[in-house]
């Protein structure tokens, strides 16, 4: 796969007899090849590339949208399982998808290795000599001179000129021969080669890079340890002695919401101030990470993705003790900052002598507002008047089985509270307290901090792969427009003593035009005499 | 002139220059129009020249030939006046949309550049489509290419009004980058150039379909499809490039700074790259023997249906699963 205006010949063409050879093993093998490597079979494998990157658009993707992705096959029970066995949810590491692409790699190796044997000889050759007939180029020009010593003083002119024009001049007896233009194959050569180095760096992020992401609640802090994260996504080959040994202190997050206009509500400036180590010894240093500002630490990078409430939240028993208390963060759900969050208080209640737990469920709204039509909501995203609407539950909050969500209430053995027959609402502004019925205790609003979700990364490839591709453009500009053309001057005896000089020039990149540099050679080849 | 006025002058402006590409249109269908009236002797000796261009030794380029020697009698002397005039109109109206562009820049607070959001893009965008015909009017003697141009602008500003328009807005966050200068630029100007290039494939398909056409109208004063396939070739190998660097570099290097991956597999770089892909393989079609011409330009035109899918389809159709969903 590679273009290049040459005839088809130049990539192991597709024989004009497609149909396989009688089947010896070698043979076989050959004609496999040679089919592998041919353009037509690249250009189908490109469009079947095309095509398959399609449905990686429209079905929800597991390593780019995991929540999105389960809640699509929530939706579609008879759909998913089918989906599923075609990798659909995963294409871009599908069987086929990476079939088709190194298929693909395959045949542009076939292609290219045997171009850069042509080209190594090939830009050492001298240009070739002059065709016989240099009146059936597609463009020449004819220049009779008076005698034969002008026909060699044009070919002198000529051959300096060529040189001046920067052409690869031969001079032959009678004729010169010239070319220029040979980094074109050059171009196309490298700009396939980096795309291997692409692929290369890719894959080195890949199989040795991490991504994780990790949930820190203003003035709390991060270690870079595995334990720390929320979610970890390793590569094949990550080993967990490569993860630099950081820590960072999230001192504050600010952020700016826009409170006039049409576009009310919309945040903008986010920035977070860390204070960060680059070991437990190191001396602490401060930054600030906003989007498009990460932190970059030995290598590692430490993102800014959103950002989110956590209110402070404190619940005690009937005598008073504190059973759960401190900032629990809360999930956005829509642009207001509507948020939802659980709490759970593990132990400390009891009930007929039986200890109970007590878990809250609910929204938190950073400015709180009512109305009858809409129910509790929240006005503006920033917490000009901040409230809690929970739900309370008593009971086993499962926490035995492990493995479970800090971000929802596993029901099973919960029953809700209730109040003179209806389910409990606590209903706090900010400061507020509610006591919970039948002396179980009381659940207290104390305030509210923000949090940041931080994604932290390395991809070891990245540069690998930025070289490649800047490579692949430079390969790009040089097989596009550096044009590859040979011009040949000859002169001759005619009958009546004096001598005919052609000029002929061939452009052997298509669409290009000759004819221009064509004449200002045969004007400066001319004789003196004949320019005034 | 506050922003508010500026955001209005945007506006007016593009309501403006709607209504002079619309005339513009009707200058040259006047012009097509009388074209189809001039006696055929006179466009036989065209056509003839045309055909001696297509073959490769005259020595004067294609662009002196198509475009120079006009038909002569009345109704000829009249076609090109309204040649002249859907000329006119149409560097006024991408005068006027020049204004609306920078205007819409100067609306937002503070100021910006004007591709926040598609409908500023697809603004811009259509005003490089117009620029760069202007420009390569007279190198590629584009005179037949005049009804096609303005048309498509003119339809295009039409849907981007009705479908696309929001008001101006301060860019988000993950916008405030000196990469949203460069990638879009970078997208915006690959976007022009495809488009024109494609208008090329588009007429060369017509004109190779229908080659016997009545003598003097439209397909018969086109340039030949040898003509037509090199400005394709040329407008499009200038695009790939520039899209490489649009969707390949400057995309993932900041959308490393922004997001941390320099690629997500969004759905706006799956289809960027399936774009990359298919007009890849339009090059590679153009060197091979079988695909050229019809095949070739085939491929351009489905690289550019692609292309605008990408910017249009995308955010009506995946609208908040991409992380381009401004855009």
């Amino acid at each position: 796969m590679a273009f290049t205006t040459k005839p088809d010949s130049a990539y192991g063409s597709a024989p004009a007899d497609p149909a396989p050879p009688p089947l010896a093993p070698v043979e076989l093998g050959r004609w496999a090849w040679r089919q592998l490597t041919s353009m037509r079979t690249a250009l189908l494998l490109l469009f079947l590339l095309a095509l398959g990157a399609i449905p990686g658009s429209v079905v929800p993707q597991h390593n780019v949208d995991s929540v999105r992705t389960s809640r699509w096959q929530d939706q579609h029970p008879h759909l998913t399982p089918i989906y599923q066995k075609l990798g659909l949810f995963d294409v871009y590491h599908s069987v086929w998808f990476v079939a088709i692409y190194l298929l693909l790699l395959v045949s542009l190796v076939g292609c290219i290795v045997p171009r850069l044997g042509v080209y190594l000889r090939g830009v050492r050759a001298r240009p070739p000599a002059p065709p016989r007939n240099l009146g059936r180029l597609p463009v020449h020009r004819k220049l009779l001179v008076p005698s034969a010593a002008d026909g060699v003083a044009v070919l002198a002119r000529a051959e300096e000129e060529l040189r001046r024009r920067r052409f690869r001049v031969v001079r032959h007896d009678g004729a010169v021969s010239a070319e220029r233009g040979y980094l074109r194959e050059a171009g196309n050569l490298l700009f396939h080669l980096a795309v291997l180095v692409v692929l290369a760096g890719v894959a080195a992020g890949n199989l040795f890079g991490y991504q994780g992401g990790v949930l820190v609640v203003t003035g709390g802090g991060f270690t870079n340890t595995l334990t720390q994260y929320d979610d970890f996504r390793p590569g094949s080959l990550f080993r967990e002695s490569s993860l630099a040994p950081f820590s960072f202190t999230v001192h504050d997050f600010d952020v700016t919401f826009i409170r006039a206009g049409r576009e009310t509500g919309m945040a903008h400036k986010f920035s977070a101030d860390v204070s960060y180590r680059t070991s437990r010894d190191a001396p602490a240093r401060q930054a600030r990470i906003s989007v498009n500002h990460p932190l970059t630490i030995d290598g590692t990078d430490v993102y800014l993705i959103s950002h989110g409430y956590a209110p402070h939240i404190t619940v005690r028993d009937g005598q008073g003790h504190v059973i759960a208390s401190g900032p629990t963060p809360f999930l956005p759900e829509d642009d207001t900052f509507r948020s939802f969050g659980v709490v759970k208080a593990p132990d400390g209640l009891t009930r007929a002598g039986k200890p109970e737990q007590i878990g809250l469920e609910g929204e938190f709204y950073p400015t709180y507002a009512f109305t009858k039509e809409t129910g509790p909501f929240s006005a503006f995203p920033d917490d000009k008047n901040p409230a809690i609407s929970m739900l309370a539950w008593s009971g086993d909050l499962g926490l035995g089985a492990g493995g479970q969500s800090v971000y929802a209430l596993d029901k099973k053995g919960l029953k809700p509270i209730k109040d003179k027959g209806k389910a409990l609402r606590i209903d706090l502004a900010l400061g507020k307290t509610q006591v919970l019925p039948n002396g179980m205790g009381s659940v207290t609003f104390d305030g509210v901090s923000r949090y940041v979700k931080l994604q932290v990364s390395r991809s070891p490839g990245d540069w690998v792969a930025l070289l490649g591709v800047c490579l692949a453009l430079l390969g790009l500009l040089g097989s596009l427009f550096i044009r590859p053309r040979r011009i040949w001057v000859r002169a001759r005896s005619t009958e009546d003593g004096r001598n005919l000089v052609e000029v002929a020039g061939l452009d052997r990149a298509s669409g290009g035009n000759l004819a221009g540099e064509l004449d200002q050679v045969v004007a400066a080849v001319r004789p003196e005499e004949e320019k005034t | 002139v506050s922003h508010d006025q500026f955001e209005v002058l945007s506006n007016q402006a593009v309501a403006a220059c709607a209504v002079v590409y619309f005339l513009a249109v009707l200058a040259h269908l006047w012009q097509w129009a009388l074209l189809r009236r001039v006696a055929p002797a006179e466009v036989g000796a065209r056509a003839d020249e045309l055909v001696a261009v297509g073959g490769a030794p005259v020595p004067t380029p294609p662009a002196t030939s198509s475009g120079g020697t006009a038909p002569t009698g009345e109704n000829a002397e009249r076609a090109e006046l309204f040649g002249r005039i859907g000329v006119a109109l149409t560097a006024v109206a991408v005068a006027v949309h020049g204004i609306a562009v920078v205007a819409r820049g100067l609306a937002a607070d503070p100021v910006r550049v004007p591709w926040g959001n598609m409908y500023e893009f697809t603004l811009t965008a259509t005003f490089v489509v117009g620029v760069g015909y202007l420009l390569l009017y007279k190198r590629f003697s584009l005179d037949w290419l005049s009804p096609v141009v303005p048309s498509f602008v003119l339809i295009t500003l039409m849907v981007d009004v009705l479908l696309l328009y929001t008001p101006v807005v301060p860019l988000r966050d993950a916008l405030q980058s000196p990469w949203l200068v460069i990638h879009v630029v970078a997208a915006i100007i690959a976007t022009g150039a495809f488009t024109i290039g494609g208008m090329a494939s588009v007429l060369y398909l017509v004109k190779e379909r229908w080659p016997h056409t009545r003598e003097g109208g439209y397909l018969a004063r086109l340039p030949g499809l040898e003509a037509l396939d090199r400005l394709a070739y040329r407008t499009q190998a200038f695009a790939f490039p520039v899209w490489t660097f649009a969707a390949l570099i400057a995309g993932p290097i900041w959308a490393q700074h922004a997001w941390g991956r320099y690629w997500n597999w969004d759905p706006k770089e799956v289809w960027a790259f399936i774009t990359w892909v298919v007009y890849a393989a339009y090059l590679h079609a153009r060197a091979t023997a079988g695909w050229k011409g019809r095949a070739a330009a085939i491929v351009a035109l489905i690289g550019l249906a692609t292309l605008w899918f990408n910017f249009v389809g995308i955010n009506f159709f995946f609208g908040s699963g991409s992380q381009h969903s401004y855009a």
